[in-house]
């Protein structure tokens, strides 16, 4: 056992503080610490995607970070894609492909779909394929999931919310 | 799947980071991404009682190119940032082709190319492109800096010539001359699984149109990535110049590639047999050279 560390963040816009050993991987901190329980946690060492979030706007597995790294980072985990109770259009989409059956890996697929289409937002369906290829999804086969990103790419480049 | 206990410091200079290590050097890790170093944490395969973070040092980050016309790489540059530079892009062609192969995005965001490095996965394709481009990897310690050729660098599985108390700082690779030429190829179970074999390759001409220099890189083979000497050495000598003999290249690329398993011998494991790497080391130097002179895919 080491002693807790203090540490400060920023999580989906808001500032929270909590207290852990340094061995507490981020993810662990988001769920336990945080009662953040949107993201999943899958392989546990870096694997499936499951536990993907935003890191400073960049997309990284929160299996593979302590928390004590994320002193002072802005965090967005899928809690902070759209407003309590709501979904944005990336969610609605997922929702009307059906792009997700069980559900465990559309967290990380949103966060990482949220990133890919903020840096490019008209991706051909390889660039979808490639940006989403750390992210194992065992219900669908992917082609729906596929379809909901492309939709939502459409979407906001036709300029509808 | 829960890392041991350990202590974190994340120290704000290199001097403070380089005291630290010289001081506990037996029970201490280095951590910059951590792409490599977590899971081996959480699956127990490592358990350092202290972890000394390099990602609060901002001098240990950065891309530029030198007066000599050398690019030289900050260590804890994360990878995306070394695949989206348009100077990495000018300045070693070899290493943009590589980057969008290691792992996924998520991994390329936060894992570091030195770190990478010292990691010395031997499948990892880093290493083969400073082998392939005679990179020159720089390590410090208390006691000064120290710079080690890439063929010297890489010694075995996860082995590197780096000293207990030793971080390595910044890669420098030398000038691109004009006129090479290279290309970059893996074959992974699925995209962005380590490669089962991979082949890194530059090809020069000399002043007569004549390859004066090649470097044909294998990875994912053996303990450490190799140069595939028999294939480099039946390739010299023959016309580069693709208007000048299209047919005389091909047979060369051909006899390169025949080359490419002499003395070679790859290892078995549970993604493939050595008789199968023996087989992707001849098809992907015959690609990858291809690729590079004659500029399609074979």
């Amino acid at each position: 056992m080491m002693e807790p560390r203090d540490i400060e963040l920023r999580v989906n816009g808001e500032q929270r503080r909590g207290r852990c050993e340094p061995r507490v991987t981020l993810v662990d901190f988001l769920r336990e610490t945080l009662g953040l329980t949107g993201t999943h946690i899958g392989c546990e060492h870096g694997v499936c995607g499951a536990c993907t979030v935003l890191l400073d706007g960049h997309s990284v597995r929160s299996c593979l970070m302590f928390a004590v790294q994320a002193e002072g980072a802005d965090i967005t985990t899928v809690e902070g894609l759209a407003q309590p109770g709501k979904m944005n259009d990336l969610q609605r989409a997922f929702q009307s492909h059906h792009a997700l059956q069980c559900g465990f890996c559309t967290p990380g697929l949103l966060t990482t779909a949220q990133a890919l289409l903020r840096d490019t937002p008209d991706p051909t369906e390889d660039e979808v394929r490639h940006a989403i290829s750390g992210n194992i999804c065992r219900c669908t086969g992917y082609q729906p999931i596929i379809a909901a990103i492309l939709d939502t790419a459409r979407g906001r480049l036709a300029g509808r919310k | 799947m829960k890392a041991a206990p350990f202590d974190h410091v994340a120290p704000a200079s290199l001097e403070q980071a380089l005291a630290l290590l010289a001081e506990r050097r037996d029970d201490a890790k280095i951590i910059a991404g951590g792409q490599s170093l977590v899971p081996m944490l959480a699956l127990r395969l490592a358990s350092p009682a202290l972890l000394i973070d390099l990602n609060r040092i901002a001098s240990l980050s950065g891309i530029r190119v030198l007066e000599s016309g050398e690019l030289s790489i900050g260590a804890t540059t994360r990878q995306r940032t070394v695949e989206r530079s348009d100077l990495v892009a000018r300045a070693n062609p070899l290493l943009a082709a590589a980057m969008p192969s290691i792992a996924h995005v998520q991994i390329r965001n936060r894992g570091s190319i030195g770190g990478s490095l010292a990691h010395a996965d031997p499948a990892a394709e880093l290493p083969a492109v400073c082998l392939a481009c005679d990179a020159t990897l720089v390590a410090q310690s208390r006691l000064g800096q120290r710079e080690i050729t890439a063929a010297d660098f890489f010694r075995g599985m996860f082995e590197t010539a780096l000293a207990a108390d030793e971080i390595l700082i910044a890669i420098r690779y030398p000038a691109w001359p004009a006129g090479r030429r290279s290309a970059f190829i893996e074959v992974a179970r699925r995209h962005g699984d380590f490669a089962i074999c991979g082949i890194a390759a530059t090809v020069d001409a000399g002043a007569d149109g004549r390859v004066r220099d090649a470097r044909i890189v294998a990875f994912g083979v053996t303990d450490r990535p190799v140069r595939l000497e028999s294939a480099e050495r039946a390739l010299a000598g023959s016309r580069f110049d693709p208007h000048g003999g299209e047919a005389a290249l091909a047979v060369a690329i051909n006899s390169a590639a025949r080359a490419a398993t002499d003395g070679l011998k790859p290892r078995s494991d549970h993604h493939a047999s050595s008789e199968y790497r023996l087989e992707l080391a001849e098809v992907l130097t015959r690609r990858a050279l291809t690729h590079a002179l004659q500029g399609r895919v074979a």
